[in-house]
């Protein structure tokens, strides 16, 4: 007969809870995925009270604070914490997001803080992203001429070329979109994905470079490119406003046109 | 400390930090054919060079005449003659020729109605030896390092550079007084690497967050000082911290000067635009140390804006809406994201911010790292490029749009005189298990720290040392106060508390780990600033207002053994590289 096993560490159980010891009239409750690696147990959700009285704005500042304040092993990666280095993306309270960015005096009710979802996690809020990174040295992100070319004048593009690239190169590769596709989800080996294709195409709409044919080629494949079914949750949930899913019709356009 | 497994590497070169000076040496070393390693505690595209906004400075001379000997004039000027105006010579020098390289590698910088490069005009930049603003600044929009940081990555992908990313640097292997590698931590699995390499060269980037607030990234902690002073070696002009004028008021997120240089000003609250006042001919381009003095003289004499008096708008409303969008669109979204302030109609509210540090590893002009034992001697193996370098060409002030220039130019010089120093094929000497015992051993011993003291309460109390005592204006009062309290952070670390105790992705070791680095910074810029009794540039003393260049013209340098601070000095190099140019003797500094 055959038998069905939910994957390994797929059932979430309740964790510890961390109650407010600051006497605060202003608490919020973070509740918060933990899996430690050492430890061989489901994931957990811990929940954290939190003072948000002396608090900044940001759901990083809330995740600062937790680990200052109440659990320095709570896990996640953070930066820059201006929304420039891409580091702090997650899910919170259900959409993917920068959490430096992130206001929580939007959220109603308690804050739900997850690892960017369909991720191998590594630990807590700590996702696995090599298999995008792999992703995107393979479109080969350099720009490409013929030949070599004079190395004291500059490559002259006009302000309509280089208005192509506004809305690509800005793109800071959180992963916000790629995790927040369902496509992506199913078949992040061989699907490219939104962030991914969105840089392909930074580089095939660049006046200077050379090889657009060739790059067009690399991306011209069932599964590499035209697994995207224009569900759009890319778009929605890029944190720089971003439109990744234009960026992908563009290169199917110039596919289905040339 | 035989416990900890040790994965061995060896490299021609190894390459610690992934910012646009490590990306930058990399590149030219992987090109060369060299076998190159560069790790990095943060996946390349998030070092804090994607942080950098207003642009790169280059006299390419896009938006009229310009002169590289203008700019070097400008870079001596703006750091208060305490540059080096040999390295100074090379920076200015080269830049048209890495910014041009850039622009090929793929950047996109914004451009002029020809088509060229666009540039803007930055504080202390000039034309014809200080007479009017040049535009000299070479921007893509308001995301000049993003844009930089992310094509330098992918040219080192295209040029197999070896990447260890999320690996964290423990500790220089020296090895009678050379650099033989750096012992390193693989976040991702906790296993510990040993990286043997001929040349190793230093790129981990400034410590801003020695401050409480600062425009510096959580990463920004200085590593690789941390690391070269645990080997014995010192740290240069340590005093000098760069406040930036415009870091947004309660946030610390930087404000790019781009929007000075594109025409915004500052008022205070009776609506005055008091640059007029201290810098009369630059105004609000006044060079940054300037800039923030006068707002903080502003803020003191009550004049501040706010409950509290204690920041001032910066005004672009007046800016035409397309201009804004096209040229200063981040700072926009930042400015809406942090403070819910629309820059076309409102202003922005900003104070001095920790921004930048003059002071690092000592280096020449080819990045090769220093030390003096009677003169100058450089450290075979080893080298230091970018923030975490004091080359010095930045002095006491650095001009805004200098630092970008400086990674490339750097990044390159140190690829070219690696190129030239390693020969082919040479094997990799034998190195002694005592260094790397020595340096797992306080990894050991902080990782297995179950005293009292949590690092983010010693972490706190640094930064809010540091901030009162070490900040725009200095006195020997606040300064000794200073010297004596910063101590204590260091002395508690003696019953610190690690609360993780595993390998993996373990931050609450990586943050003491840092902390141990940033102290050590804390405590030689302090003493540094002590030492210094005179105003030059960033250091500015209420008690020796004047700059005195017959005592103070020289460089400070800073020990720091594990207890006590020694302080020595050395001196500026005031002559040129070349005859290209002419050495620029000291004078009154006025804007």
């Amino acid at each position: 007969m055959v038998q069905f096993n939910l994957p390994k560490n797929s059932k979430i159980l309740k964790g510890k809870y961390f109650k407010d010891k600051t006497g605060s009239k202003n608490i919020k409750k973070i509740n918060i995925y933990r899996w430690d690696p050492d430890k061989n147990e489901n994931p957990k959700i811990d929940t954290f009270e939190v003072d948000l009285a002396k608090c900044g704005n940001k759901v990083l500042d809330i995740l600062n604070k937790i680990k200052n304040e109440i659990d320095p092993s709570l896990t996640y990666r953070r930066s820059c914490a201006h929304g420039v280095c891409g580091s702090c993306a997650m899910n919170v309270d259900g959409v993917n997001t920068l959490s430096c960015m992130k206001s929580h005096k939007d959220i109603n009710g308690d804050i739900n803080i997850y690892p960017l979802p369909h991720l191998k996690v590594v630990k807590d809020l700590v996702a696995d992203l090599s298999t995008l990174y792999r992703q995107y040295e393979s479109i080969e992100p350099w720009l490409k001429n013929k030949e070599k070319k004079s190395n004291i004048t500059e490559i002259n593009q006009s302000k309509e070329n280089r208005k192509k690239l506004d809305g690509l190169y800005e793109c800071i590769m959180c992963a916000c979109c790629s995790t927040s596709c369902p496509s992506y989800w199913w078949n992040g080996e061989k699907y490219l994905g939104p962030a991914v294709l969105l840089q392909a195409y930074r580089w095939i709409i660049d006046s200077r470079d050379e090889e657009k044919k060739e790059r067009l080629k690399i991306v011209a494949d069932k599964l590499k490119l035209y697994r995207c079914h224009t569900i759009m949750n890319c778009t929605n949930s890029c944190p720089k406003g971003l439109n990744p899913a234009k960026a992908i019709s563009s290169i199917k356009k110039m596919l289905a046109t040339n | 400390m035989s416990a900890y497994k040790i994965i061995e590497h060896e490299y021609d070169v190894l390459v610690v930090g992934a910012g646009g000076a490590g990306l930058r040496a990399a590149v030219g070393l992987s090109e060369s054919g060299l076998n190159t390693a560069c790790i990095s505690k943060v996946f390349p595209t998030r070092s804090h060079t994607s942080a950098a906004q207003g642009g790169i400075s280059a006299a390419l001379g896009n938006a009229g005449e310009d002169d590289w000997r203008w700019h070097m004039y400008d870079t001596v000027k703006g750091s208060d003659w305490l540059g080096d105006q040999d390295s100074i010579e090379y920076l200015c020098k080269e830049a048209p020729k890495a910014v041009i390289e850039l622009e090929h590698y793929g950047v996109p910088f914004s451009r002029t109605d020809d088509g060229k490069i666009y540039q803007r005009a930055f504080g202390g930049m000039t034309k014809d030896y200080g007479n009017s603003p040049v535009q000299r600044t070479c921007a893509a929009a308001d995301r000049t390092g993003h844009a930089i940081l992310h094509t330098l990555y992918g040219q080192a992908l295209k040029h197999n550079t070896k990447f260890f990313v999320e690996y964290f640097a423990l500790d220089l292997i020296m090895k009678n007084g050379q650099c033989k590698g750096v012992i390193a931590w693989n976040l991702n699995d906790g296993t510990i690497h040993r990286f043997r390499s001929h040349i190793t060269i230093i790129a981990t980037g400034g410590y801003g967050k020695v401050y409480y607030s600062a425009t510096a990234a959580h990463t920004c902690t200085g590593d690789g000082n941390g690391m070269v002073l645990r080997a014995g070696l010192p740290l240069q002009d340590m005093e000098f911290v760069q406040f930036h004028p415009t870091g947004l008021y309660g946030i610390g997120c930087l404000i790019s000067e781009a929007v000075r240089g594109e025409g915004g000003y500052l008022l205070n609250s009776n609506g005055e635009r008091f640059m007029e006042k201290y810098a009369p001919s630059a105004k609000d381009l006044a060079s940054r140390d300037v800039v923030s003095r006068s707002i903080a003289i502003e803020i003191n004499e009550g004049r501040g804006i706010g409950k509290l008096k204690d920041h001032v708008h910066l005004h672009i409303s007046h800016i035409d809406k397309k201009i804004i969008e096209a040229r200063l669109p981040g700072i926009s979204e930042s400015v809406e994201t942090f403070v819910g302030r629309d820059v076309t109609k409102e202003p922005i509210p900003v104070v001095p911010t920790v921004h930048y540090n003059m002071g690092g590893i000592p280096t020449n002009y080819k990045a090769e790292v220093l030390t003096v034992n009677g003169k100058d001697k450089t450290i075979p193996g080893l080298m230091a490029i970018g923030e975490a370098a004091c080359v010095s060409v930045h002095g006491a002030n650095r001009l805004g749009s200098n630092s970008l220039i400086d990674l490339v130019v750097f990044g390159r010089s140190a690829a070219k005189r690696a190129i030239e120093l390693i020969k082919p094929n040479t094997p990799h000497e034998k190195v002694n298990q005592k260094e790397t015992d020595k340096c797992l051993d306080r990894f050991d011993r902080l990782r297995n720290g179950k005293g009292n003291n949590q690092t983010s309460e010693l972490r706190l109390a640094m930064q809010k040392t540091m901030q009162s005592k070490c900040a725009v204006f200095r006195t020997e009062k606040t300064l000794k106060e200073g010297v004596d309290e910063i101590k204590k952070p260091f002395e508690g670390m003696e019953s610190i508390s690690v609360k993780d105790k595993s390998l993996i992705f373990n931050t609450d070791l990586m943050e003491t780990l840092e902390f141990d680095n940033l102290i050590r910074q804390a405590i030689t810029t302090m003493e540094s600033a002590y030492s210094r009794k005179e105003s030059r540039g960033a250091h500015a003393r209420e008690d020796f207002p004047k700059r005195d260049d017959d005592n103070f013209m020289k460089h400070t340098l800073s020990w720091h053994n594990g207890k006590e601070v020694k302080i020595d000095y050395r001196p500026v190099t005031l002559s040129t590289m070349s005859n290209d140019v002419q050495t620029f003797p000291p004078k009154e500094r006025v804007y």
